[in-house]
């Protein structure tokens, strides 16, 4: 009875959009932009092996890049840099999944309930702008130097973005999505499993990936301040050696391990969030 | 399945504390099979009267009575349509349409049929796989009917459906909207802005007033094609029903 066309495009539709080609154009434009992100490297590699020499800058000061290389294959073979690597690693990951896991429960928990919502806002709010770091002494004070306070100082600071980004996630769905699900006889849980949890699953993701930057700067004032484990403990110790080759490569390795954590996350997000409509691609 | 209002008002708390009547004393009744539209002012409580029907809202007095018996809370035998299509943009075109399914027991198998077999019903053929934005607006919302006619419901409930469209995809989707509900024969209510509209696709038409919204005139449609508005559409009689609209909702004193 109506359009002839729609049907007909149907037919045709599925298979366009299942062999998702990129453009010719498009694929130029990444080939260029790789191209000219590995170029900028490059140079940069170069400028950091030869200008600190050639401007007379002591190794102390900014060690070269070969500086750096052989410092990193001492502090493998005598530092046990390795050791030191999962170590953080591993406290950054634990400490992102607990202080998310907890920090989305909350969410979740408080956006089911404007009461509780309302009563524990001002202080969500203060903690949230109190430096969550600034508690690492603290937590040393009370725990002792072990690995207790650096993951405590990475749950705290993790918990928050997650937090205030599920509730306000939770305070923004749909009213008329969820009046259709009422309408169709879901339970509170229903609701909340089928409208509530998939709408602020955007959000939560949000949450998530700015979460894992804090991570690493959790776990690194951990480190820092107390402990003889981790990457933060190398840069303490190098600090106080004048190695600043130490640094240097404890601070890039830090970078990498949040790199690695990020990045887990957007392949996790665009494969979750696939149906979101995309800018282009 | 006959619906019917008695003596309805709806009161909402604000925030300002004067209280809000969005409708006051509505008595109306939709009989079985039948198409009733309601039109009004923008604000005058269609959309309230809508809900109260779904068991969204209880009405503050009065009855509101679904085959005979009272509504207290969301009811199976009631499904509703909004201007927005309400599809979820997680879930493919045919999970969608499974959606109202999923809270009944349905058996999978059973829900994935009932499900498909809507969807050629909509002319949605080949897209149960794709996702809501890969949709059409007009498609979007032949989607929700599809997903609004899979839970079989014996009253559908229509707020302006086509209002986001343009006019011949509206045209065409009234046309569609309007044989598929005859066809299953329907109760349905539907909710417009649209003079035409009303005229077009119902056996009868409710006015309400400015809020708070009160039934002010009742015209019964006695054309033909109410299953083919686009036949309805160049009747001569048409175009009265519509000025007798106008009159009633006093928009030229309005304009004046
Ligand atoms: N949940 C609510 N709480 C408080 N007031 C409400 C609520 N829902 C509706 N109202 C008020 O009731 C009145 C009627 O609203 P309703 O949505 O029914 O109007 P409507 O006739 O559908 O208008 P429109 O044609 O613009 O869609 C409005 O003044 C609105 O502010
Ligand atoms: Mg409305």
């Amino acid at each position: 009875m109506t359009d002839a066309t729609a049907t007909q495009a149907g037919a045709n539709a599925p298979a366009a959009t299942r062999k998702r080609t990129i453009p010719g154009g498009l694929r130029m434009d990444r080939l260029n932009t790789t191209v000219a992100s590995l170029g900028l490297l490059a140079l940069v590699l170069l400028a950091w092996q030869y200008l600190p020499t050639a401007l007379d800058v002591p190794k102390y000061i900014i060690p070269t890049l070969s500086d750096c290389l052989s410092e990193l294959k001492r502090m493998w073979l005598y530092e046990g840099l390795t050791a030191h690597t999962l170590s953080t690693a591993l406290y950054t990951l634990l400490g992102f999944l607990i202080g998310s896991l907890l920090g989305a429960t909350l969410g979740y928990l408080l956006g089911m309930s404007a009461f509780w919502e309302k009563v524990l806002s001002p202080y969500i709010l203060a903690l949230q702008i109190a430096p969550k770091v600034a508690f690492a002494p603290l937590f040393i004070m009370w725990f002792g130097y072990n690995s207790v306070p650096k993951l405590l100082v990475t749950v705290l600071i993790v918990f928050f973005p997650v937090l205030v980004n599920v509730l306000q996630a939770m305070r923004t769905v749909d009213r008329d999505l969820i009046n259709l699900a009422r309408a169709y006889n879901l339970s509170r849980l229903g609701v909340f499993r089928k409208i509530e949890m998939p709408s602020t699953l955007p959000n939560l993701m949000a949450g998530l990936r700015i979460a894992s930057t804090l991570a690493v700067i959790g776990v690194t004032v951990g480190e820092l301040v107390g402990g003889n484990t981790g990457l933060g403990y190398l840069i303490s110790y190098g600090g106080g050696q004048a190695n600043a080759a130490m640094v240097f490569n404890a601070i890039v390795l830090l970078t990498v391990i949040g790199f690695v954590l990020y990045s887990a996350l957007v392949r996790i997000e665009n494969r979750i969030l696939h149906y979101l409509p995309k800018a282009h691609g | 399945m006959a619906l019917e209002f008695r003596s309805v008002t709806k009161v909402f708390p604000t925030n300002s504390g004067a209280p809000l009547t969005a409708v006051s004393d509505v008595s109306f009744r939709v009989n079985e099979g039948e198409f009733v539209s309601v039109v009004g002012p923008s604000g005058c409580g269609k959309s309230t009267i809508l809900s109260m029907t779904a068991g969204l809202y209880q009405p503050s007095e009065g009855e509101v009575l679904v085959s005979e018996e009272r509504v207290d809370g969301p009811n199976a035998h009631v499904g509703f349509m909004l201007q927005k299509d309400l599809l979820l943009p997680w879930r493919n075109i045919i999970s969608n349409i499974e959606f109202g399914l999923e809270s009944r027991g349905v058996p999978k198998a059973e829900r994935h049929a009932r499900a498909m077999a809507e969807l050629k019903h909509c002319h949605l053929d080949g897209f149960d796989r794709q996702y809501p934005y890969q949709l059409s607006g007009g498609m979007r919302q032949r989607a929700a009917l599809a997903r609004t006619l899979a839970i079989d419901p014996e009253i559908i409930l229509l707020d302006e459906p086509f209002s986001a469209l343009d006019a011949q995809t509206k045209l065409l989707l009234q046309n569609s909207f309007a044989k598929t509900i005859a066809e299953a024969g329907k109760t349905t209510l539907l909710i417009t802005h649209d003079l035409a509209e009303a005229v077009l696709m119902s056996d009868r038409i409710l006015v309400l007033s400015e809020r708070p919204g009160t039934i002010v005139a009742e015209i019964e449609v006695d054309l033909p094609h109410r299953e083919e508005p686009i036949k309805r559409r160049v009747l001569p009689e048409v175009g009265e029903y519509a000025a007798q609209l106008f009159k009633h909702l006093k928009l030229e004193e309005k304009a004046a």
